[in-house]
């Protein structure tokens, strides 16, 4: 699934990233507020879904080498974050939708926490 | 790469949101040293996790990498509260953090757990009231 596909399904604002970045491919992804379970399960997952806000989720997001990031809930980055999120090339998104219907609709449109990434 | 690369970062304990600082420029750091990118995440992540147990913990610390030919050593140092019982500090989903921690995202008791399972080999060194030294050791080969 392209990020673009994720910015659609999920109705979501673009608040980081360009047209070329929402190009990209994503091949699974994970939802928590919890950083820690989010570094417990190291694989090649893109997006994160969180309804969490601090720079801690940017810097988590970048430790796990993802490269979208969606904040549920209508939760909104702080402009510090965007601009952290920004430098390490990630895009950030954000919708009004709740955390178990956002990871409802990607999953039930073929983004699993199971995608492999092609090589 | 003949000689062993050593980095310095200071971790900062005061304020919580910079926390993860020094990891993300050690992850930098290696990219450049070309070391296999699956290597540079569990590293990564290794130290940003004891980064972020040394701000909540014990008011920040020190932490030293060395790079060398065959492993990533991390030593993480600080004169904290220390650790009574390391078994059960190591137990997943156990944790003494503080609930406003939680409301940031971390103290599910995952910390110490993921730095043993993303590393090759782990000490705790720890003594009541003078402090914790975590080493960490991630093989290259």
């Amino acid at each position: 699934m392209k990020i673009k596909e994720v910015k659609e399904l999920l109705g979501a604002e673009l608040l980081c990233g360009d047209e070329a970045e929402l190009e990209k491919d994503v091949y699974s992804a994970c939802g928590s507020d919890m950083m820690s379970d989010v570094l417990a399960y190291v694989k090649d997952q893109s997006v994160l879904l969180t309804g969490l806000v601090n720079p801690q989720v940017i810097r988590t997001a970048e430790m796990m080498d993802m490269i979208c990031l969606v904040f549920v809930r209508s939760k909104k980055p702080t402009p510090e974050m965007v601009a952290l999120a920004h430098e390490h090339g990630l895009v950030v998104l954000a919708t009004e939708k709740r955390m178990y219907e956002a990871c409802g609709i990607l999953y039930s449109n073929g983004l699993t926490s199971k995608g492999v990434k092609k090589r | 790469m003949s000689e062993a690369l050593t980095f310095h970062f200071d971790v900062n304990g005061e304020d919580f949101t910079s926390a993860g600082q020094a990891s993300v420029r050690f992850k930098k750091n290696k990219r450049e040293l070309g070391v296999d990118p699956e290597i540079i995440r569990r590293a990564s992540i290794a130290m940003y996790e004891g980064e972020i147990n040394m701000v909540i913990h014990a008011h920040g610390g020190v932490a030293d990498v060395e790079v060398d030919e065959d492993a990533i050593k991390i030593v993480l140092k600080d004169q904290g509260p220390g650790i009574p019982d390391i078994a059960k500090a190591m137990q997943e989903g156990y944790s003494t953090a503080p609930d406003n921690i939680r409301s940031l995202g971390f103290g599910a008791g995952m910390g110490l757990p993921n730095m043993k399972r993303y590393t090759d080999e782990m000490q705790i060194y720890s003594t009541v009231g003078v402090g914790t030294t975590v080493t960490m050791k991630i093989n290259l080969n």
